[in-house]
C-alpha cells in the first residue's frame, strides 16, 4: 500500500496520506462539500454517514458521501451544488 | 367549539374533503371538516400526485380531463410548495401490441380534444434518454401534470377556511350519518348534510359502502435533476392494474420540481399493515429497472405506504347514499383522487345546491352499486 494517494478535488491534483477519507481530503484542499438547495455551504456533520451533509459526486457518481469514502488513486472528487 | 351545527359536515380531511370543504364554503354553506389525523394523511400521501386523463371508460375520462382543467384553472394559484409541474405523461409502449394500443389511446383523445403526440423508438429515446433500448415508441400527454399532494391539500383546506370552514383535527368519530357526527370525546356536530370522504376508511363509517383498501408503495430518491423529464407509465400498466383480484407492480415515475423521483406502483388487496413489504418493493423496483436500469444507481431516501379507496368498477362513488337522506358519499378514487378532487367537489356542490353539473353525474352515483347489487 503506498504511503500517499493522489486524486482531483475540482479539477485541482492533491495528495492525501493513504486511507484518509474523502471528506478529509476536501478539507485539506479547502473546499465546499456542496451547497444546500436554499445557498449555504455544507460539509461534513456527523462523520459518520448518518446526516449526508458531506455529500460529493465521486467519479461522476453524485451523493456520495465523503465521510464514508477513502480516497482512491486518480478519483475524481467534485462538490456539489 | 362555538357553534355545532353547520350546514355541511365532512369526515375527511383527504384532498377529496378539502376539495368539498373548500367548493362548498366558496358556495355560502357553513362547513366543518372532521379527520382523526392531519389533513392529507391518509391515500392522499400514498398518492404520486398526477394530475391526468384516463380512458378506461368515458365516464373516468369526463371526470378526469373536467378535473384536469380545473387544476389549469387552479394552478396559477397554487403556492410553490404545491410544485405543480406540467410535466406531461408518456405512456410507454414496449412491443407493438402495446404500440397499437398507443395509436387508440391517440385516437381516443383526438376525438376529445386532448392533444397528444405518439413517440417513435427514436422519439422516446430523444425525449427520455434513460429508458432502455428497444422500447417500441409511447404517446405523449402534454397537458398532464403532477403535484405533490400533502401541500395541494393544505392549500385546498387553508383556502376552506379562509371562506369560512371549521377544521376539526385528532378527532375520532363513534357514528355518522342520520344529520349528524358523534366524536368519541361525546361532541356531536349536526348538520343537513354529511359527507362521507374518508377513503379507505369510508366503508368501516357507513357498512355497505362496496369500497376496499388497496395498500400501495411509493419510493423516492435523492435529487438528481435532468435524469428524467416527464412522467413514465409503462402500458403493460393496463394488464396489471386492472386486475382487481391479485397483487400487482407496474413501472410509473415522476420528475418533481425538487429533482427527485419518485417511483411507483404497486396495488396489493387484503394488506392491513401499513409496514413495508420487502417483497412488493423488491417487485416494484426490479420492474422500474427494466425499463430504466439507470434507476438502480440512485439513492432511495424514503420508501412509505398507504392505502388508497378501491371500487369494483373503478369510478368513484359522489352523490347521495340510499338510505340515509342526509348522508352523501365522496369517496372510492383509488388512485386518481388527486387528479379528480376537484371535479368531485364541484359535481358534489352541484347536486346538493341544485346547480347544473358540468359532466353526467349518473356514472358515479353510489346507487349504481346498489342496482348492481339488486341484480346479482
Amino acid at each position: 500500500m503506498p504511503d500517499q494517494v493522489s486524486l482531483k478535488v475540482n479539477g485541482a491534483s492533491i495528495s492525501v496520506p493513504s486511507g484518509t477519507t474523502v471528506a478529509v481530503a476536501m478539507a485539506l484542499a479547502g473546499q465546499l462539500c456542496r451547497t444546500s438547495v436554499t445557498g449555504e455551504p455544507r460539509g461534513p456533520l456527523c462523520g459518520m454517514g448518518i446526516c449526508f451533509e458531506c455529500r460529493v459526486t465521486i467519479n461522476g457518481i453524485p451523493h456520495c458521501r465523503s465521510c464514508q469514502s477513502p480516497c482512491e488513486p486518480g478519483m475524481e472528487v467534485a462538490s456539489e451544488t | 367549539m362555538a357553534n355545532t351545527t353547520y350546514d355541511v359536515v365532512i369526515v375527511g380531511a383527504g384532498i377529496v374533503g378539502a376539495a368539498c370543504a373548500d367548493e362548498f364554503a366558496r358556495r355560502g354553506l357553513r362547513v366543518a371538516v372532521v379527520d382523526r389525523d392531519v389533513v392529507g394523511s391518509g391515500a392522499t400521501a400514498a398518492g404520486m400526485g398526477h394530475i391526468v386523463v384516463m380512458d378506461d371508460s368515458e365516464a373516468q375520462f369526463a371526470l378526469t380531463r373536467y378535473s384536469q382543467q380545473l387544476w389549469q384553472a387552479l394552478r396559477n394559484e397554487l403556492p410553490a410548495e404545491v410544485e405543480y409541474d406540467q410535466c406531461g405523461t408518456i405512456w410507454v409502449a414496449a412491443d407493438e401490441e402495446e404500440m397499437a394500443e398507443v395509436r387508440r389511446k391517440h385516437d381516443f383523445y383526438a376525438d376529445r380534444g386532448v392533444p397528444t403526440e405518439i413517440l417513435d423508438a427514436k422519439r422516446l429515446k430523444q425525449s427520455e434518454p434513460n429508458l432502455r433500448d428497444g422500447l417500441q415508441g409511447g404517446l405523449l400527454v402534454p397537458e398532464d401534470a403532477v403535484l405533490y399532494p400533502p401541500c395541494a391539500a393544505r392549500f385546498l383546506m387553508q383556502r376552506a377556511q379562509q371562506r369560512g370552514a371549521e377544521l376539526v383535527l385528532g378527532a375520532s368519530l363513534s357514528a355518522l350519518g342520520k344529520g349528524r357526527v358523534l366524536l368519541s370525546d361525546g361532541l356531536q356536530l349536526t348538520a343537513e348534510i354529511i359527507v362521507n370522504a374518508a377513503g379507505a376508511w369510508s366503508a368501516e363509517l357507513t357498512p355497505g359502502i362496496d369500497v376496499k383498501k388497496r395498500k400501495g408503495h411509493l419510493v423516492i430518491t435523492d435529487r438528481y435533476p435532468a435524469f428524467l423529464r416527464h412522467q413514465l407509465v409503462e402500458l403493460g400498466y393496463l394488464k396489471s392494474a386492472h386486475s382487481v383480484a391479485s397483487d400487482s407492480v407496474a413501472f410509473n415515475v415522476q420528475p418533481r420540481r425538487t429533482g427527485q423521483i419518485l417511483i411507483g406502483s404497486s396495488r396489493q388487496f387484503g394488506a392491513e399493515h401499513k409496514e413495508v413489504d420487502q417483497q412488493m418493493i423488491v417487485r416494484m423496483l426490479q420492474r422500474a429497472q427494466e425499463y430504466m436500469p439507470a434507476l438502480g444507481q440512485l439513492s432511495a431516501i424514503r420508501i412509505w405506504t398507504g392505502f388508497r379507496a378501491a371500487t369494483p368498477d373503478k369510478l368513484p362513488l359522489i352523490g347521495p347514499w340510499p338510505g340515509d337522506p342526509s348522508l352523501f358519499l365522496a369517496t372510492g378514487h383509488e388512485g386518481l383522487g388527486i387528479t379528480t378532487s376537484l371535479a368531485t367537489a364541484r359535481i358534489l356542490v352541484d347536486q346538493i345546491t341544485g346547480a347544473n353539473p358540468e359532466i353526467p353525474i349518473e356514472p358515479y352515483l353510489p346507487s349504481r352499486a346498489s342496482k348492481e347489487h339488486a341484480h346479482a
